[in-house]
């Protein structure tokens, strides 16, 4: 499952995906998708709306078993849910546990690693501090803004130390300053912990911002990567410094005609 | 949509529907409309359910009724809580049972009243049997309704953080049931009550506020006991649904509804 990458480094496979296919009676999904992401990468998948990607997501959750193809992670193929897979969903909403204050729901993964509730909860509270959310621990999620609720779901997501966290469309519903400050968030985090993340976007300055690499798919149906595009910009990612960069733009450009079902 | 109301301008509004009430009963046998001892004015009816509250007699009866009342309800909860669960999350017995199902609600309980009582004879055996029955339904239905109302997104959730079959039902769909359970046995503490209450006065002998009224109805210038007995039955359904909805208040401040609610009394 190794390559040798340029610098002469051993780069692991985080997550391989081999001739992918998924369908819904006769209607055909995904189609033929063949996709390598090394641990540590942030990709970003975008796509028209409704051509799969919550389906690719789905799957390689193990939510959806896979038709065709198989789906691999750290080289283990995917039967059911794997383990150390963490996921955020874009309606926070809804995937929070209402009953629940923002320290439980926040501390639930950890339920299956067996640790005491102390432990637990010490454990919440270091994520939330962490997340921006120190004060918020004894509050209910429905108390909190959209924003703070989406920056509970990404702690819980932390908590157990994913080796892969899958985010689909987590910050589509969030107003522009809040989703710019999850983005940053997102990198920080994802700078720190080295995690492989997945990130499933309709939006193309969101990939290109946050993205190492951005894969992207055609129009439903039978979806399949018309674009594989690594991100190479200078410097620290900064909202308004990067968006100006010509490079940014460039790249933005070349995803959109992809998007768009251009030739590049 | 029509502005609601504040907690207070309700509370007022209400008062003022039962002091008309009050006032129109009181008028039609005060002015003579129909015999005085047909319809005895409220004054006198409420006067004597106050006094009824002294009557070591007439409590004991409650507290038998009560009793009734609440094991029927308990029973209920037994059978239609994880009866509910098992319909609602399995798809092959909710099909399987389905035509029992249909059959067995619309059977109105007050109809059993007379077979039960051949099979358990007429006394508190009866008196519960026929509470359960009749308080299975509304549970075990908005059992089953509540669990196909549990968020698909939140049960994926915790399947992706690992979670198994039965750690969703016990941690996401239970919990997320619990509102619509609670409002099932709200609507069934009513039911009980009035099976309760029918289940004594067609039975005709032991203890209850259903015995109580079946016998002031055969005294002479019985009706103002009647009326009496009438009015602590409805009182009581009002203090149980009262307290049923305060519990629920407390217990699940999440739902859109109780939210709704606790905004509109921050603001009123």
């Amino acid at each position: 499952m190794s390559t040798m990458s340029t610098a002469g480094r051993t780069t692991r496979h985080m997550l391989r995906l081999s001739a992918v296919g998924q369908h819904y009676g006769d209607h055909q999904v995904l189609h033929d998708l063949t996709l390598t992401v090394p641990a540590g990468q942030l990709l970003c998948v975008v796509g028209p709306s409704g051509c799969g990607k919550s389906t690719l997501l789905r799957t390689i959750a193990g939510l959806l078993p896979t038709r065709e193809g198989t789906v691999e992670i750290d080289g283990t193929p995917v039967t059911g849910v794997p383990d150390r897979l963490a996921v955020v969903f874009q309606d926070y909403g809804r995937s929070l546990l209402p009953w629940l204050t923002v320290r439980d729901n926040v501390a639930l993964p950890l339920r299956r690693q067996g640790l005491g509730r102390a432990e637990r909860r010490a454990e919440a509270d270091r994520i939330l501090e962490r997340v921006g959310l120190t004060g918020t621990a004894r509050r209910h999620p429905w108390q909190l803004s959209g924003g703070m609720q989406q920056r509970v779901a990404i702690a819980r997501a932390l908590v157990c130390r994913p080796t892969l966290l899958l985010m689909d469309e987590p910050f589509g519903s969030l107003d522009a300053q809040t989703r710019e400050d999850l983005e940053d968030l997102l990198l920080e985090v994802h700078h720190t912990d080295d995690t492989t993340i997945v990130f499933v976007t309709h939006d193309i300055d969101e990939s290109v911002y946050v993205g190492d690499r951005v894969v992207a798919l055609s129009a439903a149906p039978a979806a399949r990567i018309v674009l594989d595009l690594p991100v190479d910009l200078p410097g620290t990612r900064d909202q308004i410094a990067t968006r100006g960069l010509p490079e940014f733009v460039a790249l933005r450009a070349r995803v959109g005609r992809a998007v768009r079902g251009q030739t590049t | 949509m029509p502005r609601r109301l504040r907690g207070r301008q309700e509370l007022w509004l209400g008062l003022l529907g039962v002091l008309l009430a009050f006032g129109v009963c009181e008028a039609v046998s005060r002015a003579g409309l129909v015999r005085r001892n047909h319809l005895p004015p409220a004054s006198e009816v409420l006067a004597r359910a106050v006094e009824l509250a002294g009557d070591p007699v007439f409590l004991d009866g409650i507290g038998a009724t009560l009793r009734a009342w609440f094991l029927g309800l308990a029973l209920a909860c037994a059978v239609a809580v994880p009866l509910g669960l098992l319909l609602g999350s399995v798809p092959v017995v909710d099909a399987a049972t389905r035509a029992i199902v249909e059959f067995l609600r619309p059977l109105p309980s007050v109809a059993l009243i007379p077979l039960v009582s051949l099979l358990l004879g007429s006394g508190t055996e009866t008196e519960v049997a026929l509470i359960t029955y009749a308080c299975v339904w509304p549970i075990l239905f908005n059992t089953v309704y509540g669990l196909g109302e549990t968020d698909p997104l939140a049960k994926e959730t915790l399947r992706a953080f690992g979670f198994g079959r039965l750690a969703v039902l016990l941690r996401v769909e239970l919990p997320g049931t619990a509102p619509f359970i609670a409002a099932g046995i709200r609507i069934s503490a009513a039911v009980a009550l009035i099976l309760a209450v029918a289940t004594e006065i067609l039975a005709g002998f032991g203890e209850g506020l259903g015995i109580f009224i079946a016998q002031a109805g055969l005294a002479t210038d019985g009706n103002r006991d009647v009326l009496a007995g009438v009015v602590w039955a409805g009182t009581l359904g009002l203090v149980i649904n009262g307290v049923l909805v305060g519990a629920e208040r407390r217990l699940f401040p999440w739902t859109p509804e109780q939210r709704a609610a606790a905004e509109q009394g921050a603001r009123g």
